[in-house]
């Protein structure tokens, strides 16, 4: 007989703390270039054209950046929510919440121009996000529901609600029945940083601005201090006389904010009108941002960039090797499952148990 | 066993340890200890915390292995792996804090320990047998969340005789009993030696000790530094062997009130379970004036941890004035507001409760400190900075003042000794002079150096001018720095009775539910 026993580490090792994203990263590589012998690719030239080439080219650097902004913008809002032990999974509905919000201005109200209409679109669409964010939070402080699911659903009810909207009532009269909204103006079309070389627009400036924010809140302020209390042992932070409700809604809100403020950067931005789909799940692939970077909005900066690496990487497969560009989630998935199994192994150890001890016994 | 028995059997120990060692690390838990446990006697382990005590134990029932040295078992040397393999050997053992399902019934408790497979029906019946025979009456079909803490405790005693051991362990067996259960059990003790069963009693009181056992071995440090005959010592020749030199005796001086306005009182609480094992509150009133403290003496479970989150304001009251602290009506504000009135409080839980355990103490302190210092250690207007640099010297006072002992300049709270910790989360408290303080088992698991340093602040602090009060289940704690005793059970408390008023006999009545002053005459 035996049995395999996850036992808890006296002590945990701070030298591999430090190293387990770069070994979860490492060993995504090793799991990545089975993948490709298995298909029959040579794994070395296909691990450089998906990781390496799209780091060759000034324009491809840009689209890295393009594909981070968002990434960044939420993961930061979600290691808020992740910190204080609250499970929001449904930033990709809050992005799209986000990105109607921000919509309304140029899509409903065209003529409205001037130097004012982007900022305000900015704020619709963190409000959006937030008004979102605050359903589940609502429902768990006062109903005690599960956040992981309540956030999870509202997803697809977000998703439905904007196909439905470029379908319907929001679509472009002059576009051939194809399911957009009209070209934004001028005015409503977040600027690109530098025009002259590439695409990568002030989305990216915002979410290095929000992760410094975010940053100094959580390792300097008394309310980063309440987060990381709560997040810990909600029994201590009750006799801190922290409430858990009201910081449930805050965590929300910043990461609803977050979301929302990402999703408007990326119509604005990136696509420049509303179409059924906006997101290639950038809300989900969001929360292995959070976890790769540690939870840590600094370290999430780099975490970003890695992901946004892996989403040119499968287009750069999908040219060169012939490989769907569905592989970018394999990548994420493989990605978060070595940070998860990282994090547990410097917490724990697996011990295997025999039962020789008692037979040993009853021989004697 | 096959093990070499001589014609007279006594000569031979039940067991015998030799040279046991055990090292953590750098740290010696164990060092050499040698240890001979004959048949039918019952033999103590006397040391403080930190001793070794449990790392000795543990080596003997087989849940750690020894670095070095040897176990004979019946005269036979034997490696013993398992918890499992102790047990088949005889060797049963009852822990402090009990391993029982609150949701399932004695009997199906017991069931799950067994490493034979019976009915249910069979093990009832053998339960209530041996209920029967060794004084340890007990309803095999209760629900064990309906059982006091008393009969929880004769359940383990029950699934450890089951397997019908040579040798029992039994780890601080009357730490959560009244005078009278203790009583109880002593008798069932001896009764089991006089039937030729080993027992190894792990305690720190040292009256019982005195009372009950044929032979003690005193740890400190890990090394064994006496063995005698406690019936030939004294208590305090014991004590003076546990801890290496006299342990100070708390000054107490007699009361003096000046005014005898209560500092904080309590009005008629009643306050429903919040949840199917915790304890409904009945008609609750106390009332404090300062220069006094308040010891609240009771088994555990029996709403003491209830009554102190209604005080300390972390459950609300629906009435205001059923909390009054300082004058003020404070039972619909939270535990920010009633510190900011000038109470403080130190809950039974360090880690998890009082402390968070993976933070370091400056963030501890910053914990409950941080809406009554908000001008000491938050700047930054409505940002509010944490000032890392007040909160460092505050707690290096803290420190200081409280003697803790630590291994890094700000180490997290969990890698701190029991006893450390209180001695920081009562420093914390202390160095705001609070006027009313609120302390739920202030020296539980803590060495008793460190008890008589935190009983020795409390009396100080009461004598400065503060209303003081102690709920613990240690008597003689109580008896050391109270001036009034009260006592609660099943969610009741009674009337207090003045210090002077008060023995031991009485209080143990009190604590069983009787009326105190029928326990006076």
């Amino acid at each position: 007989m035996m049995r395999i026993e996850i036992v808890k580490r006296p002590q945990h090792s701070a030298l591999f703390s430090a190293l387990s994203p770069f070994i979860a990263l490492f060993l995504t590589l090793i799991a990545g270039a089975i993948l490709f012998s298995i298909l029959g690719k040579n794994p070395i030239s296909a691990l450089y054209s998906y990781f390496v080439e799209p780091l060759t080219e000034v324009w491809s650097i840009h689209e890295l950046l393009v594909k981070a902004a968002p990434l960044i913008l939420i993961a930061v809002g979600l290691s808020v929510c992740f910190l204080s032990n609250n499970w929001n999974i449904g930033a990709e509905g809050q992005f799209i919440a986000g990105g109607i919000a921000g919509s309304i201005l140029p899509v409903v109200f065209p003529d409205f121009q001037g130097w004012y209409v982007l900022p305000i679109m900015l704020l619709l669409g963190m409000a959006g996000g937030m008004a979102y964010a605050t359903i589940p939070a609502f429902l768990k402080v006062r109903f005690n529901t599960n956040e992981i699911l309540t956030s999870l659903m509202l997803v697809y009810v977000a998703q439905l609600f904007l196909d439905w909207l470029v379908r319907g009532p929001w679509r472009n009269p002059q576009g051939y029945n194809f399911p957009e909204t009209v070209q934004f103006s001028d005015s409503a079309i977040l600027p690109a940083i530098w025009p002259d070389s590439g695409r990568a627009h002030w989305g990216f400036a915002l979410a290095i601005i929000a992760a410094v924010v975010v940053w100094f809140m959580l390792s300097r302020t008394l309310n980063g201090f309440e987060i990381k209390v709560l997040g810990r042992s909600s029994r201590a932070g009750r006799f801190a006389g922290f409430s858990a409700g009201r910081l449930t809604f805050f965590a929300f809100l910043v990461s609803g904010a977050l979301a929302g403020l990402a999703g408007i950067a990326e119509v604005s931005g990136a696509v420049g009108q509303l179409r059924t789909s906006i997101s290639p799940g950038y809300g989900f692939t969001a929360i292995i941002v959070a976890f790769l970077g540690r939870l840590n909005p600094l370290g999430i900066i780099a975490a970003g960039l890695v992901l946004a690496l892996s989403y040119l990487g499968g287009e750069a497969a999908q040219i060169s090797l012939g490989i769907s560009e569905k592989s970018a989630r394999i990548f994420q998935g493989i990605i978060l499952f070595f940070v998860l199994a990282s994090d547990s192994l410097i917490y724990y150890r697996i011990r295997i148990v025999s039962r020789l001890s008692d037979t040993a016994l009853k021989g004697a | 066993m096959t093990g070499t028995i001589t014609k007279d059997g006594s000569e031979i120990p039940l067991l015998e340890a030799e040279k046991l060692t055990k090292i953590f690390g750098t740290l010696k838990a164990c060092d050499g200890i040698d240890l001979k446990i004959g048949t039918g006697e019952i033999h103590a382990l006397l040391g403080e915390n930190g001793a070794g005590k449990s790392t000795l134990v543990k080596m003997l029932f087989g849940a750690l292995q020894p670095t070095s040295g040897d176990i004979a078992w019946k005269g036979e040397r034997f490696t013993v792996t398992s918890p499992a393999m102790g047990r088949s050997l005889g060797i049963g053992m009852v822990f402090q804090h009990f391993s029982l399902f609150d949701a399932l019934t004695a009997a199906e408790n017991i069931a799950l320990s067994l490493d034979e497979k019976s009915p249910l029906d069979t093990i009832a019946t053998r339960a209530r047998e041996i209920g029967q025979t060794y004084g340890l009456p007990v309803d095999p079909d209760a629900l064990v969340g309906d059982l006091s803490v008393g009969e929880r405790q004769r359940i383990e005693i029950i699934r450890c005789l089951l397997q019908n051991p040579d040798l029992i362990i039994l780890d601080e067996p009357t730490s959560v009993l009244t005078p009278q259960e203790a009583d109880l059990l002593f008798v069932t003790l001896e009764r089991l030696r006089s039937e030729g069963k080993s027992i190894l009693y792990i305690s720190h009181r040292l009256e019982e000790v005195r009372r009950l056992c044929d032979r003690a071995t005193v740890l400190r440090h890990g090394k064994v530094v006496g063995q005698c005959d406690p019936r030939t010592q004294t208590a305090a020749s014991l004590a003076r062997m546990m801890v290496g030199n006299d342990i100070h005796v708390i000054e107490r001086l007699p009361a003096e009130w000046t005014d005898r306005i209560p500092l904080i009182e309590v009005n008629g609480l009643s306050q429903r379970p919040r949840g199917p094992f915790s304890v409904a509150l009945h008609d609750i009133y106390l009332s404090i004036t300062g220069g006094e403290i308040l010891g609240i003496a009771g088994v555990a479970g029996n709403g003491q941890g209830e009554l102190f989150e209604a005080i300390s304001g972390e459950v609300l009251q629906e009435r205001p004035q059923v909390v009054r602290i300082r004058g003020t009506d404070a039972g619909r504000i939270g535990i920010s507001a009633r510190r900011k009135l000038g109470a403080a409080f130190v809950p039974e839980e360090r880690l998890g409760h009082g402390a968070v355990p993976d933070m370091s103490l400056t963030n501890n302190l910053l914990l409950s400190r941080h809406s009554t210092d908000r001008k000491m250690f938050l700047t930054g207007g409505v940002l509010k900075l944490v000032s890392e640099s007040s909160l460092a010297s505050a707690a290096k006072r803290i420190v200081v003042q409280m003697d803790v002992r630590k291994s890094a300049e700000n180490p997290d709270a969990s890698a701190l000794s029991g006893g450390n910790l209180q001695k920081f989360l009562i420093g914390r408290e202390l160095d705001r002079n609070p006027s009313v303080i609120v302390v739920n088992q202030p020296t539980w698991g803590v060495d008793a150096g460190a008890a008589a340093l935190i009983r020795q602040a409390l009396v100080d602090l009461a004598r400065s001018g503060s209303a003081v009060i102690v709920i613990s289940q240690d008597l003689d704690e109580l008896f050391e720095i109270s001036d009034r005793i009260a006592a609660m059970v099943h969610g009741r408390l009674s009337e207090s009775v003045p210090i002077e008023a008060m023995t031991m006999e009485r209080v143990g009545l009190m604590m069983g539910g009787a009326d105190a002053t029928a326990g006076a005459a």
